[in-house]
């Protein structure tokens, strides 16, 4: 554990991005679209964090923010103990060796007009970086790093294929040896035996630069496999944060528990096994997000403390924290401290589903609950995929 | 399955299909016979797919499998008909419920489509029309196979289809556009449109890449609702192996244009028998095995699909290519039998040999 | 659905005003921007009110008329009263002390003109139905015939239809209308005399006259839009049937017409909207060569006489009048666009 005693490299308090939305012939602001809403966490040195949600949870903002592409409405973005939430861009662009992004799409990050050398090349021009021998050797020795050759030099990203496009721009990001990395998607559009390619890539890198990742993604098997922290995020919130193992082994707060038993597993036999919380409705628009805990108009957990109390993040597994009033998967040692937990249905679950049962699966005996009156859109319904029961769900959901 | 034998005779079957259809019409629902789909392109020719057979019965779902330019889409877009370029040369049969497809008259293909055969597609976003409200894209789908229903009918209609398929408020949100849906809502309305005419076949392309994972799930189960509800057979199309597995009963892996392995989705993922099929689950990081070191990842790039490489198109790229002495580079490989009935692979590898790479070197890494 | 389309509808209102107010903005900026163009400027240059005055008063005048003109033009008033004073002659009619009386100058005014010392805009008034004419018959051919050939040759690309009318539209982009209308003079007034003695016939005097006389003007310049939107089509069209819901709309089992025709066109033709609009507006603002060519007595053919003469007063109207027809068509175009596009309507 003297991992923690370690001084953060990324450290996040309380940011906050909110985006206006303007309406009507004076263009008025008429609401906001809370992207981002209060979130924190920290990276240590080395450290990957994975951070995890659906589209609009906020994870792209989140990036943006921290690569200071955007700048944040509140809170406080430490960098090596350094206040860099306001820097001018003046002031960020020393900084900006540090921190290095890489974007999703392969195809439209790279500027087609210029040849490979001169886009790998360019922070060395930028940043003013005296190089050894000649910017070029250094390009080749990075494409050489990347998996590349170094006759690519003088080509044209269209002659690439788009995990080698992807590699140039990992390439890029890592020219000015950067301290963090930070990037959004970065296998998202590519073919899957190229994604491992890539996957591998980031991580022999980070191996051997002893780099610091954070990585956004969709998909929770790629969070996983290169993460050391992951965070969870919902609607511009983190529900839940904590290492890797932990989390996935014993996902806490149900949001985590539905995405994850969502995950299709290349394992026919197991789709018979398996249960399923199929979450109902979509997600709510950021711009009106439901009031307390943003989760409980899908939750079917969801009491009447979920719609007024916001849940705080608490940490209740070493290193794990939630936010969450009922959480799932609760140590014994923390089902005593949480004196709400017990009297959810959760407990009930646990005691018959066996919260402690090997791997992710959800403890859950499928069933069904009607929607609430009045709130049909965004009623929670739970169950096991493909069974009578399910149509029986959907039709008192869906008529 | 055992027509196998004599469907390794492509010049009689060409002859055959140019000529009348002389043989007797085959007993599976769809049935894909040699299908090849060449493009002429500026470069020379694009062997999109070339020489793909699969047979599929109703109420059960085919899995294809593979990287983009495989071939699975263009497979998929052939037996639909809708290549329409004249640059497309098709050849093979394609036999849907005692019908030929590839000799049919187009406007024959044309009251097929959408009424026997629907098609859903992989980017919600851009397959609806924007200027069009949802309900009347769909209630345009009843009506081209319906020409003497009202409008009040065809409307009631879609309205059932958008309640089936789980779109809240039907009645209202079917007078929405396209682009006041979400992403899954879209999907769903494509999947209305696609089953208001009760079709046997349905080919969904790539269904859920676009979406969200709880997204995806909610479409997953309701494709498996529908299919058990309206007992079509159902052609699934995608790169994500953990999406097959979820539906399919039978999976066919793609790679440049060919059928490289194929068989019951159990056997295909536990025991397959294709060095691209083990690179292919390989690369999956999975969240239900402990985590994995390092990737297992294919080396290189998907070939060129005009200048493909000699012998199997998989040499350049796999692992054992050099253990079959010179066959690898100079001899394609033939779809044969493997170990169980109805698992084919098209590999030089020995099946014993296959079987012990797997079960010593793949397996353990997955 | 009426409650849930309610609150929309404020939207589209406020898009339209908007684009009104925005129109109105603009109109003052062209007022204003063509002032400055041919009153500030010459002063900058150098030149004095005086010599301004010069241009209204007969050879070698006497200072004291001199004078004279220029206090009742109001030349010697600050750049900024001028201003007003031009705004509000047009908007509003203004009384000039030019000779002996007070003349009134009815809005929409724009003064008087350097050499025939008559008021501008009846001029221009008389001559804006011809510039119409030749503008709104020509543009319902170029619309047609372009439009049509575009989706035959993006239907066919490839084919010798489309080879042989995408090279008569280049021919077509590339002539110039003096060449093409000199030649079809040529032939078809001189040579086969089937349009003789060409001379503007009002359309309220003889219908027959006045559509025979511009037969020759029309497909002139027709002949260049035409191949301009033919091209313009057939792009679009070749995009449109390349778009995803294309696809969608051939696997619904439709109808190739009407996968053509309700899916393709319609989302082809959209964009074309805008620069209709705004070719149209320019045309009315004055066909310049066209008219020269065929010496119709329009407002282009006004302006090139004002330009040789320059004459201020007239150059002046004739720049505001085709700001106005731009502002003006955007204007109908933006509106347009709501009805055409939903995406515009609910955002």
């Amino acid at each position: 554990m003297e991992i923690t005693e370690r001084e953060p490299l990324l450290k996040v308090t309380g940011l906050v991005k909110h985006f206006p939305i303007t309406q009507g012939l004076l263009r008025r602001q008429v609401g906001t679209v809370r992207a981002v809403d209060g979130i924190d966490f920290t990276v240590l040195p080395g450290e990957t964090l994975g951070i995890v949600g659906e589209s609009g949870c906020g994870k792209s903002t989140t990036v943006r923010l921290i690569v200071r592409l955007l700048e944040p409405t509140g809170g406080r973005i430490e960098f090596e103990g350094r206040d860099i939430t306001h820097l001018s861009r003046g002031a960020m662009r020393p900084l900006r060796k540090d921190i290095q992004p890489i974007f999703q799409d392969p195809y439209s990050s790279l500027n087609p007009r210029h040849t490979v050398g001169t886009i790998v090349g360019a922070p060395f021009r930028l940043q003013k970086v005296e190089t050894e021998h000649g910017v070029k050797d250094a390009v080749q020795e990075l494409l050489e790093l990347c998996g590349l050759s170094p006759e690519h030099y003088n080509r044209y990203p269209h002659e690439f294929s788009g995990g080698q496009r992807q590699r140039i721009g990992v390439a890029r990001a890592l020219a000015l040896q950067p301290k963090m990395i930070v990037a959004d998607e970065p296998v998202s559009a590519l073919d899957v035996s190229i994604q491992a390619q890539v996957i591998n890539l980031l991580d022999d890198l980070q191996k051997e630069l002893g780099l610091t990742y954070v990585i956004v993604a969709h998909d929770l098997s790629v969070i996983r496999h290169v993460s050391d922290k992951v965070a969870v995020m919902y609607l511009g919130k983190v529900v839940e944060i904590g290492g890797r193992d932990s989390l996935y082994a014993g996902p806490m707060h149900p949001y985590t528990v539905a995405l994850m038993s969502a995950i299709p597993v290349p394992d026919p036999r197991r789709r018979v096994k398996r249960e399923r919380i199929v979450l109902t409705g979509e997600v709510p628009s950021p711009a009106n997000p439901p009031p307390a805990c943003r989760f409980h108009t899908r939750c079917w957990k969801a009491q009447k403390i979920c719609r007024q109390l916001e849940p705080p993040l608490r940490e209740l597994k070493p290193g794990h924290f939630v936010a969450c009033h009922f959480p799932e998967n609760l140590p014994a040692s923390a089902e005593a401290d949480s004196g709400a937990a017990d009297r959810g249905p959760g407990a009930r679950l646990r005691e018959e589903g066996g919260g402690a049962r090997g791997g992710w699966a959800p403890p859950h005996p499928g069933w069904c609950r009607t929607p609430r009156a009045g709130r049909d859109e965004g009623a929670a319904l739970i169950t096991r995929a493909g069974r009578s029961r399910h149509a029986l769900c959907h039709r008192l959901v869906w008529n | 399955m055992r027509r196998k034998s004599h469907k390794r005779q492509p010049p009689v079957a060409s002859v055959n299909s140019t000529e009348t259809r002389s043989r007797p019409e085959p007993a599976s629902f769809l049935d894909v016979r040699e299908l090849r789909i060449h493009f002429d392109t500026d470069d020379g020719l694009l062997r999109a797919v070339d020489g793909v057979s699969f047979e599929l019965e109703q109420g059960r779902t085919l899995g294809i499998v593979g990287e983009s330019g495989s071939g699975k889409t263009v497979t998929s877009l052939g037996i639909m008909g809708l290549h329409r370029s004249r640059r497309a040369r098709i050849s093979g049969e394609i036999w849907l419920d005692g019908e030929e497809l590839l000799s049919a008259a187009p406007e024959r293909i044309r009251q097929l489509r959408g009424q026997k055969m629907a098609m859903v597609f992989q980017d919600p976003m851009s397959a609806l029309h924007p200027f069009y409200t949802v309900g009347a894209q769909i209630t345009e789908a009843y009506q081209a196979h319906h020409p003497k229903t009202d409008r009040r009918t065809a409307r009631d209609r879609a309205v059932e289809m958008l309640n089936r398929v789980g779109i809240p408020r039907a009645d209202q949100r079917v007078d929405d556009y396209p682009h006041q849906f979400s992403g899954g809502m879209r999907q769903r309305a494509l999947i209305a449109m696609a089953l208001i005419n009760d079709p046997s076949l349905l080919i969904a392309d790539e269904p859920t890449t676009a979406l969200d994972v709880t997204v995806q799930a909610q479409i997953l189960d309701l494709i498996r609702d529908l299919q058990q509800e309206f007992g079509s057979a159902v052609i699934l199309i995608t790169h994500d192996l953990g999406v097959v597995a979820e539906l399919a009963h039978d999976i066919l892996v793609m790679y440049a244009g060919k059928c490289v392995e194929k068989g019951p989705a159990t056997k295909l993922f536990t025991a397959p028998e294709h060095p691209y099929t083990w690179g292919l689950l390989g690369s999956m990081p999975r969240v239900d095995r402990a985590p994995q070191e390092r990737l297992l990842s294919i080396p290189g790039n998907p070939p060129s699909l005009i200048r493909l490489p000699q012998g199997c198109a998989f040499h350049p790229r796999c692992p054992f290519a050099d253990r079959n002495g010179e066959k690898s580079f100079t001899e394609v490989p033939e779809l044969t039998g493997a170990s169980d009935p109805g698992h084919q692979v098209a590999c030089h590898l020995p099946p014993e040999e296959r079987r012990r790479i797997f079960a010593h070197d793949v397996a353990p890494r997955l | 659905m009426a409650a849930r389309r309610g609150p929309r509808r404020p939207a589209v209102t406020a898009y339209i005003i908007r684009r009104v107010v925005g129109a109105v903005f603009l109109l003052f900026a062209v007022t204003a921007i063509t002032f400055a163009i041919f009153f500030l400027v010459p002063r900058l240059a150098g030149e004095t009110s005086t010599q301004l005055a010069a241009q209204y008063v007969g050879r070698d005048p006497s200072p004291e008329a001199l004078a004279a003109v220029e206090k009742n033009l109001g030349f010697d008033l600050p750049l900024y009263q001028q201003y007003w004073q031009f705004v509000q002659g047009i908007f509003a009619g203004r009384t000039f002390q030019y000779g002996p009386d007070p003349s009134y100058c009815q809005a929409p005014c724009f003064g008087y003109s350097f050499k025939t010392h008559l008021p501008v805009w009846p001029e221009i008034a008389e001559r804006i139905p011809v510039t119409l004419s030749l503008a709104a018959g020509a543009a319902v051919i170029w619309v047609v015939v372009g439009v049509a050939i575009g989706v035959l040759s993006a239907l066919k690309r490839g084919s010798l239809f489309d080879r042989l009318s995408m090279g008569v539209a280049l021919a077509g982009v590339s002539l110039p209308i003096f060449f093409t209308a000199l030649i079809s003079l040529a032939l078809f007034s001189y040579k086969w005399p089937i349009f003789e003695n060409l001379r503007y016939v009002p359309l309220t005097e003889d219908p027959v006259l006045w559509a025979k006389n511009l037969v020759l003007p029309w497909v002139t310049l027709a002949f260049l839009y035409s191949a301009l939107y033919a091209r313009l089509t057939r792009a679009g069209m070749l995009e449109t049937m390349g778009e995803d819901y294309i696809r969608t709309a051939r696997a619904k089992g439709l109808t190739e017409r009407r996968v053509v025709v309700r899916h393709g066109l319609r989302a082809a033709l959209t964009p074309l909207v805008t620069i209709f609009g705004l070719d149209l507006g320019l045309l009315l603002g004055g066909a310049v060569l066209t008219e020269t060519a065929f010496s119709l007595p329009g407002v282009g053919q006004y302006a090139v006489q004002a330009i040789t003469d320059n004459d201020l007063p007239k150059i002046m109207a004739v720049t505001t009048l085709g700001g106005f027809f731009i502002v003006v068509a955007n204007l109908i175009v933006d509106v347009l666009y709501v009805a055409l596009d939903p995406r515009v309507r609910y955002s």
